[in-house]
């Protein structure tokens, strides 16, 4: 049989693979440069298909075994890009343009560093618009293994590797898990194509225990992806140990690719079920939100508050997942929390970034820091990931959450969002309010932790800090910019 | 008109963007003539709507289509008073800081704050969308906190300021479930049409659902008893101007959502609820006056006195009537007047002496700054309802109403609690006048440093706060007779 690929489809994702393999062959000052094109070269051909919808990889239509019940089935494509896989593409291409601006840990080599942002960008592109279980598998490792040895690029450092390891294990036992539901979802349902196996679940007669674990199974891998609650534990200290530039991209792209999988699971198939897994995520969503939150309330490092704080992000994401009573509304609302998480985390992540200067970074030494511009975008977006105006891009974003909560009768779940919505801002004011605080009395020519020269050029990573920032200000403006959007790819 | 209007609302924004780049004593003459701008704006709007019932400058643009959310601000009789008094006080404070900057100084930063408060109280007050009513409700949290935390100076500064900030944004995050339970039920967020439809079509446990909700954090913003534990550390660690933003403006913000969206749009809760919130409300009146009187910190004082003034103003809300409605205006503005020259006089009082200990600042205050003591009398004595001074007619009016509640309500809970208000009233004269014989009156202890009588500054800032409350308090028709057309709306049939 001869495949016809559809090369609209799959643009972006060659792209960057070939860009990734380009820079294998590149020298130290061409490197970041190649990335940059390779990344808007990718960026263009997304957007230029938005409103479209592109399938290849595809099955034909064929006849089903008896086992499973036999009958026909239609024809079934493996890779779909549609309005949320492109949603989904531009936030993760944004996002990796964002992170190649960012600095560069001092030790890594230019090309092994950019080759493999790439390559793990390549496989989340790749997770967004799989539509079948061992593309997502496949694209979940893609996407993770560069990521391990990112997380481990701050040589010398033992805490680096302990992070990088620590990922690396959970990572892997989560995807043995994943497998494992996948695997009894493909015995019950005799497809790996996500459409074919919703179209096997709806038919109603395999409902029953193996198949609720089935779906459950299948989801944790994911769940570890965005650190859920109770599956949130590596996230703390591979966030810690590993560079700051590589912590905003495990918290901002790789969430992201976690959630893209998660909602093509969900969406396209097991969406029969969601009288499982919808109070199973209102659940998690409460635990992470809250859990997230509190914890998050006795850090004393910038990177740990953010690490947890950014777990307790995810929850509500999760909680608007959770509203199944209408799907679509659902997922439009956690789109749109997804996509406002990500333009403020990176600027939140980039201002940190321009004010840790080599060496950890405490809220101590935050302290009278309120010169600059970065501490204004740090303002700027922590108030934005709080949802407290100022920051109204992310209060449209708790918004449309509670909304869909409200109009999905989770009242509970929205008194739970209300609540960590206060629990956050006191979370962000944690690290916001030492910058206007009084600086303290300290010994002159002491040298603060946290604190030194600048190394590197400080344009691109102000740049890096500045484009996320104007981006949240005229989504705070005008919210339709993104609502419009994650409307028409919830559908 | 409508220009004008959006003029108002953006002007203040626009402050804000230019002020922190200013030098200080540049910073403060801008923000003093925006200030001022704005006030004669507001009354050039308020003149506009006069006594006429239908809101008048409206704007309504599609602003989040997907929500259906509209960017939707007009103006009647309920708000214009009160955007009178959100841009009055706002110049007045930016006047005072003219002479007293509290510490760190940067007046630019400072004003900036004050003006995206002002922005966002001022849409607050003039939005007609549930949804923009949220927003800009929020819009005030942020600066006030810093305001706080920054400029509060005190060793608690930034704990109160968390306080504040945390308890009104778990308040607001509750009211924004009942305010989109409402609208999505009602099928509208349109406040005018929600207001017209007097809680049609909406089933009664949706409506007691939501109007718990909206009233929860309407109730924290207010405050109502028991929720006002925030307001006494709050009002204690601001600075002067804050305070007086605080008392006289932020309050203003609850009960005014309670006249606006709770009350008319949810008809058959707020009937159900109004004696629960009746005797909170009279608690809080007598329980204010009580905690008064066992104060030992001028600020603190004032700040409960605010909690037994804010009584009156639910309770006259709570009454469900016209004239309930009328006098919890009428209340909000006489508390404006009067609390927000109270919190400047004592923030005086407090820079001046460093403190603000009542027994550490002494008494014969009208021996030693006469000007001082006879403003702080004036001040007084307007606040525990003197005829003749605004405080009087706020407190009289609800007590009044409460003797007619709406139709269907408990005549005879209304009337008990009409006779516990009355006790509230005579606790209030009790502390003050106890106040002012340990502060005004009395020798004046040996070894008390010198210090300045009124300032001029302080006279431009002060003048017109003592002039309204004359005004209204001599002739109350006047503010009467452009709240009661918008309010027999309210609450019609």
């Amino acid at each position: 049989m001869i495949q016809s690929i559809d090369y609209h489809a799959v643009g972006p994702v060659l792209i960057l693979a070939a860009t990734a393999l380009w820079l294998l062959l590149a020298g130290r000052r061409t490197a970041l440069p190649i990335a940059l094109i390779g990344t808007a070269a990718a960026l263009g051909w997304s957007l230029s298909l938005l409103g479209s919808r592109h399938e290849t990889f595809c099955l034909p239509p064929a006849k089903l075994p008896r086992v499973v019940g036999g009958g026909q089935v239609g024809r079934s494509c493996s890779f779909v890009i549609d309005n949320r896989a492109l949603l989904f593409q531009v936030v993760i291409l944004v996002s990796l343009a964002v992170v190649l601006l960012q600095r560069r840990e001092p030790g890594a080599p230019p090309g092994e560093w950019h080759l493999l942002l790439l390559c793990s960008a390549t496989g989340m592109l790749t997770i967004a618009a799989a539509r079948d279980l061992l593309t997502l598998v496949v694209a979940l490792e893609v996407l993770s293994l560069p990521s391990y040895a990112l997380a481990g690029l701050r040589r010398g450092d033992r805490r680096s590797s302990e992070a990088a390891l620590k990922f690396f294990l959970v990572s892997v036992v989560s995807s043995a898990v994943t497998l494992l539901g996948m695997a009894l979802l493909y015995g019950l349902t005799g497809s790996l194509q996500l459409d074919r196996i919703a179209g096997q679940l709806g038919r109603g007669e395999i409902r029953g225990p193996a198949t609720a674990a089935a779906v459950v199974l299948t989801l944790i891998g994911f769940l570890f992806k965005v650190s859920a609650v109770p599956f949130h534990a590596w996230a703390p200290d591979t966030y810690e140990g590993a560079p700051l530039t590589i912590t905003c991209w495990l918290a901002v792209a790789s969430k992201v690719a976690g959630f893209a999988g998660l909602l093509t699971l969900l969406t396209d198939g097991l969406a029969p079920y969601a009288n499982v897994w919808g109070p199973v995520l209102a659940v998690l969503a409460a635990l992470t939100m809250t859990v997230g939150n509190i914890v998050a309330l006795a850090q004393r490092g910038v990177v740990r508050l953010l690490a947890w704080s950014s777990i307790a992000q995810a929850g509500y994401v999760l909680a608007a997942l959770a509203a199944t009573r209408d799907q679509s509304a659902a997922r439009s609302a956690a789109l749109a929390y997804i996509a406002i998480y990500a333009v403020t985390s990176l600027a939140v992540f980039a201002a940190v970034g321009l004010l840790a200067r080599g060496g950890p970074l405490t809220l101590d030494g935050l302290r009278g820091r309120r010169r600059g511009a970065a501490a204004v975008m740090l303002t700027f977006a922590a108030l934005n990931l709080a949802g407290a105006p100022p920051g109204l891009a992310g209060l449209f974003a708790k918004l449309v959450v509670v909304r869909v909560l409200v109009n999905g009768g989770l009242g509970w779940l929205a008194v739970f969002v209300a609540v960590n919505t206060a629990l956050g801002l006191a979370v962000y004011l944690r690290l916001v309010a030492p910058l206007f605080a009084a600086v303290p009395d300290r010994p002159s020519g002491a040298r603060h932790p946290g604190l030194g020269a600048p190394p590197g050029r400080p344009i691109l990573p102000a740049l890096a800090a500045a484009v996320p920032t104007l981006g949240a200000v005229a989504i705070g403006v005008y919210p339709t910019l993104v609502l419009h959007l994650t409307d028409l790819a919830g559908r | 008109m409508r220009i004008l209007l959006l003029v108002l609302l953006a002007l203040p924004l626009a402050g804000a963007v230019v002020l922190p780049w200013l030098k200080d004593a540049a910073a403060t003459a801008v923000a003093v003539l925006v200030a001022l701008t704005g006030l004669v704006m507001s009354l050039v709007l308020a003149v506009d709507v006069g006594t006429s019932s239908r809101p008048h400058a409206v704007t309504d643009a599609s602003w989040i289509a997907s929500l259906g959310v509209h960017f939707h601000v007009g103006l009647d009789g309920v708000s214009s008073p009160l955007m009178v008094l959100t841009t009055l006080l706002t110049f007045l404070c930016c006047v005072y800081t003219v002479r007293v900057l509290p510490a760190p100084g940067r007046a630019g930063q400072m004003l900036a704050l004050v003006q995206l408060l002002q922005a966002g109280v001022l849409t607050t007050f003039a939005a007609a969308d549930l949804v923009l009513f949220f927003v800009a409700f929020e819009v005030v949290l942020i600066p006030m906190y810093f305001l706080i935390s920054v400029w509060g100076g005190g060793p608690a500064a930034g704990h109160a300021a968390t306080k504040f900030v945390l308890y009104t944004l778990l308040g607001s995050a509750l009211m924004l479930i009942g305010l989109l339970l409402l609208g999505i039920r009602a099928g509208t967020s349109d406040m005018t049409v929600l207001t017209q439809r007097h809680g049609a079509g909406l089933d009664s446990a949706s409506q007691l659902l939501a109007f718990i909700a909206i009233a929860l954090g309407l109730a924290i913003k207010s405050p109502l008893w028991p929720l006002h534990s925030w307001l006494p550390d709050a009002h204690t660690e601001a600075p002067t101007v804050g305070s007086v933003l605080l008392a006289g403006v932020l309050l203003k913000m609850g009960t005014y959502g309670l006249i606006r969206i709770a009350v008319p749009d949810l008809p058959t809760a707020a009937h159900d609820l109004a004696p629960t919130l009746a005797i909170l409300a009279t608690v809080a009146v007598v329980y204010g006056a009580l905690c008064c009187l066992a104060q030992t910190d001028l600020k603190r004082l004032i700040a409960y006195s605010s909690v037994g003034h804010m009584g009156f103003v639910l309770l006259g809300i709570a009454t469900l009537t016209s004239a309930g409605i009328d006098a919890a205006l009428f209340g909000n503005i006489a508390h404006g007047l009067i609390t927000g020259l109270l919190f400047f006089l004592v923030g005086g009082l407090k820079d001046r002496h460093h403190t603000g200990n009542i027994a550490a600042i002494g008494s014969g205050l009208f021996l030693r700054l006469p000007r001082y003591g006879a403003l702080l009398m004036f001040a007084a004595v307007a606040s525990l309802g003197l005829p003749g001074l605004a405080g009087f007619w706020g407190e009289v009016l609800a007590l009044l109403a409460a003797y007619h509640p709406a139709a269907g309500l408990p005549v005879a809970l209304f009337r008990v609690l009409m006779a516990a208000g009355f006790l509230g009233t005579l606790l209030t004269a009790g502390y003050f006048l106890l106040l002012l014989s340990r502060l005004a009156f009395g020798p004046v202890r040996p070894h008390t440093e010198p210090h300045d009588d009124v300032q001029a500054v302080e006279w431009l800032a002060w003048a017109p706060l003592v002039a309204g409350t004359l005004a209204l308090g001599l002739y109350p028709r006047m503010l009467l007779a452009v709240t009661h057309p918008a309010t027999l709306l309210l609450v019609a049939r």
